[in-house]
């Protein structure tokens, strides 16, 4: 603590209302009192203002023809031509269908496994398995995407891998399934099943527990069986939950996740793999069309938002309490 | 509690702890595959279809990888990106974290709508790089820590944070004289060491396993993470590559490949105990205040 610091805070303290300048105030009275939280504030300030408006300010590009030399600024306006260009492109459909279809399998299947998973997690007494099963189902949810992609890069491996050499035997086959397009949205489920369903269950858990337990004691004096009490207890009792995961889950459905896709794409395989997120890192990054891959990102974030709003607005309709 | 006891009772249960045990013993096979892979002979691992247990122990993969320069340069510049990237995060998010848990700050109100802004919508991944490339940061590794410097849901948990700790102590602390400073690394810090660890893990995992930024930021390959040194090793030789495979990156056995990745997760599956702890509170948080 140096001196002249001391010197400002007593310095307050003598003016009459002592700690917090009265609202309208002047600002210059406000910032000298504050002056060291604003210089805390900046270096944050800062950041946002350069890391995240900045990119939110690039976004302009989308209606321009970017050129790198002019920049951001004086590069020309060519107003909704990117957004043309990608909506006559025959990638579109392709890009659509292959996002949306890879979307609804996660939700349709991942999602309903994550609520199951929890059920069945909820419904173990023996303490010590169920933190046990936790524990390992937990794990893969910190690995990155490259060790889910390399895991199973072996596991499918040509001639030695052992799910290669499984799945081939029961089916009598000979596929290669990392570069077959038909088994592309099959091993992506499988990978986001393995990694973050057990995590996905800790929501849930923690919803389950906060169910009445008296119902359960009433339903039990009333005969109610096993089944019957998760279907009008727990269920219902952990509804609001799976409504609101339900829509963060539909606004992130877009965004397929560019790690694990990218890594899992080749040569072979694109018809199945391509979605807007690698898209936008083939065309944009390694064929440098800056403006055209923006417009299609810009695209992509808009109906992401769309979605987000429209299924929160829907299930208030129904009455459900939404997220905002 | 009778009709828990029933057969239907006891059967339901008896099959519910097999089946979640089997999903338990499922999710960690891949693991045991790969490290008894990382032991085992090039001939075992082509011959064997599938083993949790190497019959001839052998450490060849780990010497030939350790024997690498890439892939010790690659372990140790991650090692330390992961380390200064985790600094700065909880610094940045902490200098600003306390001035916003003041209500009376002017300004405020205007700054943390636009923190929730950033948190909705982001200029996405062609802008960001073109920002990264102007900024000159390109091939640099600040452009692995820099742009990623506040997590703004991080941000928001800790402005919360700091919000409920008790005014009293700070109030306390102003009259003998502290300044903001001194009250933020006296008594707010030392208070909030069981939540920084949490942001810490969090962020020390994310920098780790990132391999979008180096992907976009890192083209000159003297220069990668671990994450995209094991993209080059396991992808190699599979067709797998989008184009750009160095050649030199093809590993000459598969040993080496089962070896990488046990290294690169090693670490993670080290702090495992206190990830699961700290992280299962942590999400809970974020959904109560998020």
């Amino acid at each position: 603590m140096t001196a002249p610091v001391i010197a400002t805070e007593a310095g307050e303290r003598a003016q009459p209302p002592a700690s917090a300048p009265r609202k309208r105030g002047r600002f210059s009275v406000h910032f000298a009192h504050y002056k060291w939280l604003y210089l805390l504030l900046l270096p944050g300030v800062v950041y946002f203002a350069i890391f995240r408006y900045g990119p939110m300010y690039g976004v302009s590009i989308a209606f321009k023809d970017y050129v790198p030399f002019l920049g951001v600024n004086d590069s020309p306006w060519v107003g909704f031509q990117h957004f043309q260009d990608f909506f006559s492109n025959p990638d579109f459909p392709r890009l659509l269908g292959n996002t949306l279809i890879l979307a609804f399998l996660n939700l349709g299947i991942a999602f309903p496994l994550t609520i199951v998973l929890a059920l069945l997690l909820n419904e173990v007494r023996l303490s010590i398995l169920k933190r046990t099963v936790q524990t390992l189902v937990y794990i893969p949810h910190f690995l990155s995407w490259t060790i889910v992609a390399s895991l199973s890069f072996l596991l499918f491996a040509l001639d030695f891998g052992p799910l290669f050499l499984f799945l081939n035997s029961v089916m009598g086959t000979n596929i290669d399934f990392l570069s077959d397009p038909n088994w592309f949205r099959p091993l992506i489920v499988l990978q986001e099943i393995w990694k973050n369903t057990g995590w996905g269950t800790i929501i849930f858990l923690a919803a389950l527990a906060t169910v009445d337990q008296d119902q359960y004691e009433a339903a039990i004096i009333d005969g109610a069986g096993r089944f019957r009490r998760v279907w009008h207890i727990t269920l219902p009792g952990i509804r609001s939950t799976i409504i609101v995961m339900l829509i963060l889950a539909i606004g992130q459905m877009l965004n397929t996740g560019f790690e694990q896709i990218y890594l899992m794409t080749n040569a072979l395989n694109r018809s199945a793999a391509d979605v807007f997120d690698t898209y936008v890192y083939f065309v944009g990054i390694t064929q440098g069309a800056y403006s055209y891959s923006t417009a299609v990102g810009l695209f992509k974030s808009l109906v992401g938002l769309v979605l987000i709003f429209g299924t929160n607005a829907l299930a208030k309709r129904f009455n459900q309490s939404g997220l905002f | 509690m009778k009709i828990h006891n029933t057969t239907g009772g006891r059967i339901f249960d008896a099959a519910n702890y097999v089946f979640l045990s089997l999903v338990g013993i499922i999710t960690l096979l891949p693991f045991v595959y790969v490290i008894a892979g990382s032991f085992a002979t090039e001939a075992e691992i082509t011959r064997r279809a599938f083993f949790v247990w190497p019959e001839q122990f052998t450490l060849g993969s780990y010497e030939y990888i350790f024997s690498t320069p890439a892939f010790i340069r690659a372990l140790v510049t991650t090692v330390l990106v992961t380390a200064v990237g985790t600094l700065v995060q909880l610094a940045f998010t902490v200098t600003m974290a306390y001035p916003l848990a003041k209500r009376t700050l002017r300004g405020r109100k205007v700054i943390l709508s636009l923190v929730v802004f950033a948190m909705v919508f982001s200029g996405g991944m062609i802008p960001t790089f073109l920002l990264v490339k102007d900024l000159g940061l390109l091939n640099s590794y600040w452009a692995l820590i820099l742009p990623a410097a506040i997590n703004p849901f991080s941000l928001i948990i800790i402005k919360n944070f700091f919000q409920e700790l008790p005014q009293e102590l700070e109030e306390s602390a102003k009259m003998d004289g502290a300044t903001e400073i001194g009250i933020l690394c006296r008594i707010l810090l030392p208070l909030s060491k069981p939540v920084l660890a949490t942001f810490a893990l969090f962020y020390a995992v994310g920098i780790w396993n990132d391999f979008m930024s180096p992907l976009l930021y890192l083209s000159d390959n003297s220069k990668w993470t671990l994450q995209m040194y094991l993209r080059q090793v396991t992808a190699a030789s599979d067709l797998l590559g989008t184009g750009n495979v160095d050649p030199a990156y093809i590993p000459p056995e598969q040993g080496i490949k089962f070896a990488v990745i046990v290294v690169a997760t090693l670490p993670i599956l080290i702090f495992y105990p206190f990830l699961q702890k700290h992280f299962a509170k942590g999400m809970l948080i974020g959904s109560v205040k998020g």
